[in-house]
């Protein structure tokens, strides 16, 4: 019989502060612009040129520390790590590593077996490289700086991890208390959350832990999920050999869905680290963290708590809103705008996830205003248009952000209320279809159905359907 | 005590450094990193027990910038000085992540 | 009297005065120049179109009363590794040997604003590992007091220079020294300031812990002066600090009653030469004679500084010059066949050999398994000599002594054996790692006519101390060097 194994996880994750300049200059952080147009002397690595540290910087990782229940290290260095690579302009990398910004930290998730702290290790504060573009004609790349120089916090958690699950619970975990933050937007798929994956594995009940790999390289949840897979095999058929796993980094090929070793004999991961000379200690005072703390914004679990209590909405609703900070906001805003806040609800929940889903978009994406939503179930309340066509409206508020008001006022799509209009329709409707009047009469109840339906067919689906269900029942 | 530094070592030390160096300056390399180390551990005669590292030498704490651009679009002198320039890019042997 | 024997303060007054004009200034200088350079080598570039279009807009300027202040119109020359806009900047090595910055630094804009004339950049030694300005790639400097010996290193261009009257004052740059000793090889004045006082943004790195900018010239008054106006806080520089006792030039006062100097005992042990030994300790007596109360002690812990430094600047310099790789800026090796042979191929053509061994050393001090043996270590000895001059500065405001055991040595004579070398630092490398202040002034003259430098070190931001010192040493001793 084979032995069973266990998977040893931790993850280092890197995540791009939504600070408005880079960490060491006062170039912009925005995407978009032509290659090295947001560089300087100093994100460039330009002799003489000297780092001055983005405050905004140490605050962001100050409220992540807070948040994720960290010890705020109140005697902070910046250290060099030294490595020679193309996109790390001055060949070494600002960073932390004898006394990073925040420690001894943890976050809760929902494990295999319940509700789980994972720990954190410790977070540091350090620059992000630039960008190598390889070109596919010449036999060479070329190095784009715009990146060199962003803020990045490192969350190094605990080797507390046993399944992809739960990793994926955890970086959920993290995005939403730093969106929630506002410290960093968290995508994955962009770049501006990234994790690489420290695994062993080793039989159940031992208690030393087996040779981790580091793998890189994992820019979604399906590839996070999939690699672990893969290596935690891989480790296991070594083991099962014979062999020995070796400490090393490798890249994750999602495509071909297998890892390789990223080694050469010229990478001696030796990185030299010293004090970094050019910056001095960062002293953090009890006030400061008080001031931080004060500031910080409300949570998800707070959030969720006071939906319940203030807004009346089941836990079930709070949980899938606040799922996604950019939801929580439309929510937000569109109660404060006067709606109803179970409809507001009702609205994210079902039109808005179906959209997104059918349209392959994330919550992140959603571009329409809270206060068009809130328009349009106001219309709905006030008896200004039927149901199907609000549903037809929200689309058009979904895409384009139209204002419902000027929308169904422009396109006529008020209500019908008026009852002898609509009688007339209805008695032509009653006169064309006797084999459904002779289906109702002969108790098949359903029939109505297909009667008001064919009603809404003829009045553009502007009818009221309460008025035609009135009528027709006196008609019938 | 007398240093001994290996050829491995140089090897990698000329690794870490980015250097190359031919025989006779790799033999040169080692006497002059023995003798400097065997100078250097000198500082081993003092007692430094409980003596914290100085990196710098003034209680200066707290220098920081304000969130704010400052820098506008600079490429033209970015690039200026690059031995190969591409696409407003620094050319670069071709790299493999 | 000509021209090329004013001070530069004293230049600066006969612009003002318009008895000569910056334009004459300047074309005395060129003409020194174009008449000395091929025996001393103090350049590595000369800006003369450059500096001719300077001096007729600093002439408007000053005529248009825009600039009034006490360096206006006069000509500067600034060493090799300091950024300047448009002007080649190689720090004497063929690794930047092509390198023109798009910016300049901090202390050379506050020259310019202060209307500086720049003549050019000065050798150097290269990276500014050196104490002789013979590792420079673009040849040595001469000594002007006599051309068969080092002018000193590294800033042994500026203080050559200087010495030449091929400038009226110049900056150099000191990180072990590399002000204090040339100026002493070279019978000028040069100073380096407590650590954090003039900003480093511009000065391509060797330590940064250690590196400060400071001036080379012909007298006290010129030095205070020259202090004065490149001192400022910096917002680019983090280390830089924000001081309001920059007024350096209120210090020239001819009076050291009162002042309690002290000689330290170990400065005046083995391997100090004993014609510089009389010639210091005259100087002292000087002194007293003038008031002072002069004393001996025991400083403690210097043999030590010379290990910890070189741990600490090959440490810091082997990461600064990580950047230099052929990618950005400056040489990039002809063929390669891959990254790392182009990286290794570029930094060995490109570095030379006193280069390419303190990053050697520095890279290993680092390296996994060391780093707490060598660098850590080098760190505490740093505690322990910062505290070493705590406390003599809490008996005395001013520490006397030599700025190197010897003069001058022979061109040649040093590169062999490095230590040896390195031992010709040990009065100024302790200042450095303390980031006290250090000045250097002319003191008499040994048997072969070479000038001997009289060190006088002062404690954190007490400049004033010892500038006010120099001053009435100064005024006491007279001339007594004249050109070789």
């Amino acid at each position: 019989m084979s032995k069973e194994y266990e998977t040893v996880i931790g993850l280092e994750v890197h995540v791009e502060l939504a600070t408005k300049t880079k960490i060491f200059c006062g170039c912009s952080t925005a995407f978009g612009a032509e290659p090295n147009a947001h560089t300087c002397p100093v994100c460039t690595g330009m002799p003489g040129s000297l780092p001055v540290l983005n405050k905004q910087v140490v605050e962001y990782a100050m409220a992540v520390g807070i948040a994720t229940n960290c010890d705020i290290t109140q005697y902070s260095k910046f250290d060099r790590k030294n490595y020679f690579y193309p996109d790390n302009p001055q060949n070494y990398q600002i960073s932390q590593l004898y006394l990073p910004i925040c420690r001894n930290g943890y976050v809760e998730i929902n494990g295999e077996n319940g509700k789980k702290k994972v720990g954190i290790h410790e977070i540091h504060m350090e620059e992000d490289a630039g960008k190598l573009i390889h070109s596919e004609w010449d036999d060479c790349s070329m190095v784009d700086y715009n990146r060199s120089g962003v803020p990045l916090i490192e969350i190094v958690s605990e080797p507390d991890m046993r399944s992809a699950d739960e990793v994926i619970a955890y970086l959920e975990k993290l995005r939403l208390i730093i969106q929630y933050l506002g410290a960093s937007d968290c995508k994955l798929n962009e770049g501006s959350m990234r994790a690489d994956v420290n695994l062993s594995v080793r039989e159940v009940g031992a208690e030393k832990f087996g040779t981790r790999t580091e793998m890189k390289n994992l820019n979604s949840f399906k590839a996070i999920a999939r690699a672990i897979e893969n290596e935690r095999q891989r480790q296991i058929d070594l083991i099962e050999d014979g062999e020995a796993v070796v400490q090393e980094t490798r890249r994750w090929d999602d495509n071909k869905e297998y890892s390789y070793a990223m080694r050469s004999k010229e990478d001696a991961q030796d990185y030299r680290y010293f004090p970094e000379p050019d910056l001095v200690p960062i002293v953090i005072s009890d006030e400061w963290i008080e001031q931080v703390k004060a500031r910080q914004p409300e949570l998800r679990d707070e959030k969720m708590t006071r939906y319940e209590a203030d807004y009346k909405i089941p836990a079930y609703d709070a949980d899938i809103i606040t799922s996604s900070k950019k939801m929580a906001d439309i929510f937000e805003e569109a109660v404060a705008d006067g709606a109803n806040p179970k409809k507001v609800s009702n609205y994210l929940m079902g039109e808005t996830m179906r959209l997104l889903k059918d349209k392959s978009m994330d919550p992140d994406d959603i571009t329409f205003s809270p206060a068009n939503l809130a328009a349009l179930i106001k219309l709905i309340d006030a008896g200004t248009i039927n149901s199907s066509v609000a549903k037809e409206v929200f689309e058009k508020i979904f895409e384009e952000d139209i204002d419902p008001e000027k929308y169904v006022e422009e396109n006529g799509l008020k209500m019908d209320n008026d009852e002898d209009g609509l009688r007339g329709i209805i008695e032509q409707v009653v006169a064309d279809n006797p084999q459904s009047v002779q289906d109702y009469h002969n108790g098949k109840e359903k029939a109505i159905g297909f009667l008001v339906g064919q009603t809404m067919k003829a009045t553009k689906g502007k009818a009221n359907p309460g008025i035609i269900n009135k009528i027709l029942k006196e008609l019938l | 005590m007398a240093n001994v530094i290996s050829d491995e070592t140089i090897e990698y030390v000329g690794i870490l450094a980015k250097l190359e160096l031919n025989d006779e300056e790799k033999e040169n390399a080692k006497k002059d990193m023995e003798s400097m180390l065997d100078y250097i551990d000198k500082l081993n005669e003092l007692d430094t027990t409980g003596v914290e590292p100085m990196s710098h030498v003034f209680p200066v704490n707290n220098v920081f910038r304000e969130d704010v651009v400052t820098n506008g679009d600079d490429r033209e002198n970015i690039l200026k000085n690059a031995p190969e320039e591409q696409n407003g890019m620094f050319n670069v042997p071709k790299t493999f992540d | 009297m000509s021209l090329l024997d004013y001070t530069a303060t004293q230049l600066a007054e006969k612009i003002k005065n318009h008895e000569v004009s910056v334009l004459d200034a300047v074309n005395a200088v060129l003409e020194q120049i174009d008449s000395k350079e091929d025996t001393y080598n103090c350049y590595v570039t000369v800006d003369r179109e450059g500096a001719l279009k300077k001096a007729e807009e600093v002439q408007k300027k000053i005529d248009s009363g825009e600039l009034t202040g006490p360096l206006a119109g006069v000509p500067v020359a600034i060493k090799d590794n300091m950024c300047t806009e448009g002007l080649l900047t190689t720090c004497s090595s063929k690794i930047l040997g092509n390198f023109v910055p798009t910016y300049t630094s901090e202390a050379v804009i506050n020259l310019e604003k202060a209307g500086a004339v720049i003549i050019g950049k000065t050798n150097m030694d290269e990276f500014a590992m050196g104490s002789t300005t013979e590792t420079s790639a673009y040849g040595p400097t001469k000594n002007p007091r006599n051309p068969e010996h080092v002018p000193g290193g590294s800033s042994g261009g500026s203080a050559a220079a200087v010495a030449a009257n091929e400038c009226f004052y110049a900056l150099g740059s000191d990180t072990g020294g590399s002000i204090r000793q040339p100026a002493g090889y070279c019978g000028v004045v040069g100073m380096k300031p407590t650590y954090s006082t003039v900003s480093r943004y511009g000065l391509i790195a060797y330590g940064s812990s250690l590196d400060q900018i400071g001036p080379l010239c012909k007298d006290v008054k010129d030095c205070a002066t020259i202090l004065e106006t490149i001192a400022s806080y910096d917002p680019k520089d983090s280390t830089s600090v924000k001081r309001d006792d920059t007024d350096f030039t209120s210090a020239l006062v001819d009076d050291v009653k009162g002042m309690k100097i002290g000689i330290p005992r170990d400065y005046l042990g083995e391997g100090l030469d004993s014609e510089v030994k009389d010639a210091i300790l005259k100087a002292a007596d000087v002194l007293k004679s003038k008031g002072a109360i002069v004393e001996e002690f025991d400083l403690g812990l210097v043999e030590y500084a010379i290990p910890a430094y070189y741990t600490i600047a090959a440490a810091e310099a082997s990461s600064n010059l990580e950047r230099f790789d052929g990618i950005k800026y400056g040489y990039r090796t002809e063929e390669y066949t891959d990254l790392h042979n182009m990286y290794k191929k570029t930094r060995s053509e490109g570095f030379g050999p006193e280069v390419k061994r303190r990053i050697m050393l520095g890279s290993f001090v680092l390296s996994s398994g060391y780093y707490d043996a060598y660098y850590l270590k080098a760190l505490r000895v740093k505690a322990l000599i910062k505290k070493a001059f705590d406390d003599a500065f809490a008996k005395y405001d001013v520490i006397l002594g030599p700025v190197a055991p010897t003069t001058a040595p022979k061109l040649g004579e040093s590169l062999s054996d490095p230590i040896k070398m390195y031992l010709g630092d040990i009065y100024t490398i302790s200042i450095n790692l303390a980031g006290l202040p250090g000045i250097c002034l002319p003191c008499g003259v040994d048997s072969k006519g070479l000038p001997i430098g009289l060190q006088l070190i002062g404690d954190c931001f007490k400049e004033k101390n010892i500038i006010q010192t120099a001053y009435a040493y100064e005024q006491a001793r007279g001339d007594i060097i004249k050109e070789g």
